[in-house]
């Protein structure tokens, strides 16, 4: 299954994606759009991405997180117009225990968004239209 | 660049995208460079070439061939360099 998605996410769908009879514990994390971004209030969000690139990072911290811990990752990220109230990204690790479920979904969801390439316009009440992230100016690594 | 390297050249495709496609007006250039060329000199040639890239940032985050590099990375025939604005997934 494609990582990016420009359909509604489900839960659900990324939990059978990992449940097996070996897994007893199952963290999520769920990424939902907000109504407000630094006391604005916000209509909806536009995601786009580098398609190529972010399917291939995705594949890369699942990989990562699933050597790492004795888990396995299910990772969907939404791509184009959500309201407010919609669902952008879920996470799902999955192992024998919960230790090693939270911190594989906790690491998921840190590194996608340190390292996957996705971009959100915020368009907001009062009709302004602004980039996530482009006031400080992206510094790369020297 | 010596001159003598200089006169075999790398061809490489710079994408932009989200803010920085605005900023410039474009999303993707064709960049000739010299022989060994690294990321950090192929900014300082697209700026040049392109005179709406003084719109970004000094040190971009950049991806070459779908790996993020640092701007010390070398360059070769047809890479794919892709110059990329504050990611905001999640």
């Amino acid at each position: 299954m494609a990582y990016l998605s420009e359909r509604a996410l489900d839960l659900s769908d990324l939990v059978r994606q990992v449940q097996s009879s070996e897994r007893g514990g199952i963290a999520s994390f769920l990424g939902v759009v907000r109504a407000h971004h630094q006391g604005r209030a916000v209509l909806r969000l536009d995601y786009s991405a580098y398609h190529e690139m972010a399917e291939a990072e995705c594949a890369r911290v699942v990989a990562e997180a699933e050597t790492r811990w004795p888990v396995r990752v299910a990772l969907q990220h939404r791509i184009g117009t959500l309201e407010v109230g919609e669902v952008a990204v879920v996470v799902v690790a999955a192992g024998a225990h919960r230790d090693e479920a939270f911190a594989a979904c906790r690491h998921v969801i840190e590194e996608l968004k340190r390292r996957v390439p996705i971009w959100k316009r915020e368009y907001f009440a009062d009709g302004q239209v602004d980039w996530v992230g482009a006031a400080d100016a992206g510094q790369g690594p020297a | 660049m010596t001159s003598s390297s200089a006169s075999t050249t790398l061809s490489v495709t710079v994408r932009l995208f989200a803010a920085y496609a605005e900023a410039v007006g474009r999303s993707s250039v064709e960049i000739s460079l010299p022989d060994g060329a690294t990321v950090g000199e192929l900014l300082a040639e697209f700026r040049r070439r392109v005179p709406t890239a003084a719109a970004l940032p000094e040190r971009p985050l950049c991806a070459v061939n779908l790996t993020h590099v640092l701007s010390s990375h070398p360059l070769r025939n047809n890479d794919e360099v892709a110059i990329l604005p504050p990611l905001a997934g999640g």
